[in-house]
């Protein structure tokens, strides 16, 4: 559900973005979205197909890149995805760490026109 | 034509939480951003801190809900300022809502103002208000796997209370292993096991408050 206000600021940000490069038409939007955000792309393209309807954005393409939620063990240094339902480090068992991918909510860059 | 942007898409709400938190501090008003899934127990936890800490600490309350005020007309009967926004469908505060409420607070006469976000474990993780400490409610009954599930939530608290430990002789909830699954991605975290009906616990909370807000 907070994908409308999330898709609502990303909005604004990419016009604000394009009027100042002075693009005529946003063409695609490349996101990056971390797992831990729990933004779900699907939801995000459906609330901006409807937000950018009659903006330079209409019709833009929007390219997720997905990062996993990751974490560096505190013990080991080693880094590894977090599992579902287990979060020891898988090379020493230890659960002392430190997420360090997964809560990324950025606008890369956009392609315009 | 490529155009490298590079900016968090929530800098707009980042900002409006940085004037907020510029407004606290000139206030000095110390702010508990109250998080929690509906039922744990949010509304309960704040009277309860607000009982212990009559005549210690001046409190303010702003309560966030969908909609009705029936959390907000609870706590006028502590005798404190209470502030209702009701968010009309979003499923958070964000710090524009935020900020058009505190006209109605005397910030002046505020030490402490315990913020109830909307219940929910998703949304609210996202958005600053201009808290100084994040504070989750996670009630046993919602059962021992729920860090698995919002990750990030768990993640960012500053603090952990696991509510309605009275239920615990009736319920499948690890303390132990939910405190040490928290801790093991969340190294600052602290976590009180608290029960608002027995009063559990709820000393150690707030004495650990009162110390936050003196290192502020």
């Amino acid at each position: 559900m907070h994908e409308l206000a999330i898709t609502q600021s990303m909005l604004d940000l990419v016009l604000k973005q394009a009027e100042e490069a002075e693009a005529e038409k946003v063409e695609k939007i490349n996101l990056v979205l971390g797992e831990m955000t729990g933004v779900v792309g699907r939801c995000l393209q459906f609330y901006f197909d409807f937000l950018s309807k009659g903006t330079p954005a209409e019709g833009a393409t929007l390219n997720f890149k997905v990062i996993p939620t990751t974490a560096r063990c505190r013990n080991c240094h080693k880094e590894f995805e977090l599992g579902e339902f287990d979060w020891t480090c898988p090379h020493c068992q230890g659960n002392n760490m430190e997420i360090i991918g997964g809560k990324e909510l950025f606008v890369e860059s956009i392609e315009v026109e | 034509m490529e155009i490298k942007v590079v900016k968090d898409i929530l800098g707009a709400n980042d900002q409006i939480a940085g004037k907020n938190r510029q407004l606290f501090d000139s206030n000095k008003v110390f702010v508990v951003n109250v998080m929690a899934s509906p039922g744990a127990g949010k509304t309960s936890v704040i009277m309860q801190t607000i009982q212990r800490l009559k005549g210690k600490t001046r409190v303010g309350v702003v309560e966030g809900d969908i909609s009705s005020s029936l959390d907000a007309e609870a706590i006028s009967k502590e005798d404190v300022p209470v502030v209702q926004i009701n968010t009309g469908g979003e499923c958070h505060l964000d710090a524009n809502m935020t900020a058009s409420a505190l006209g109605d607070l005397p910030l002046k006469d505020i030490d402490l103002l315990l913020i109830e976000n909307v219940g929910n474990l998703v949304c609210p993780a996202e958005f600053a208000l201009g808290e100084d400490i994040k504070v989750l409610i996670s009630s046993t009954p919602e059962g021992d796997d729920k860090p698995f599930k919002y990750p990030l939530m768990f993640h960012q608290a500053d603090a952990v209370l696991i509510n309605k430990i009275d239920l615990l002789p009736y319920l499948k909830f690890d303390v132990d292993a939910f405190s040490k699954t928290i801790k093991g991605i969340n190294r600052k975290v602290k976590i009180f096991p608290v029960s608002c009906t027995t009063g559990e616990g709820i000393e150690e909370w707030v004495s650990w408050l009162l110390g936050q807000m003196k290192k502020k």
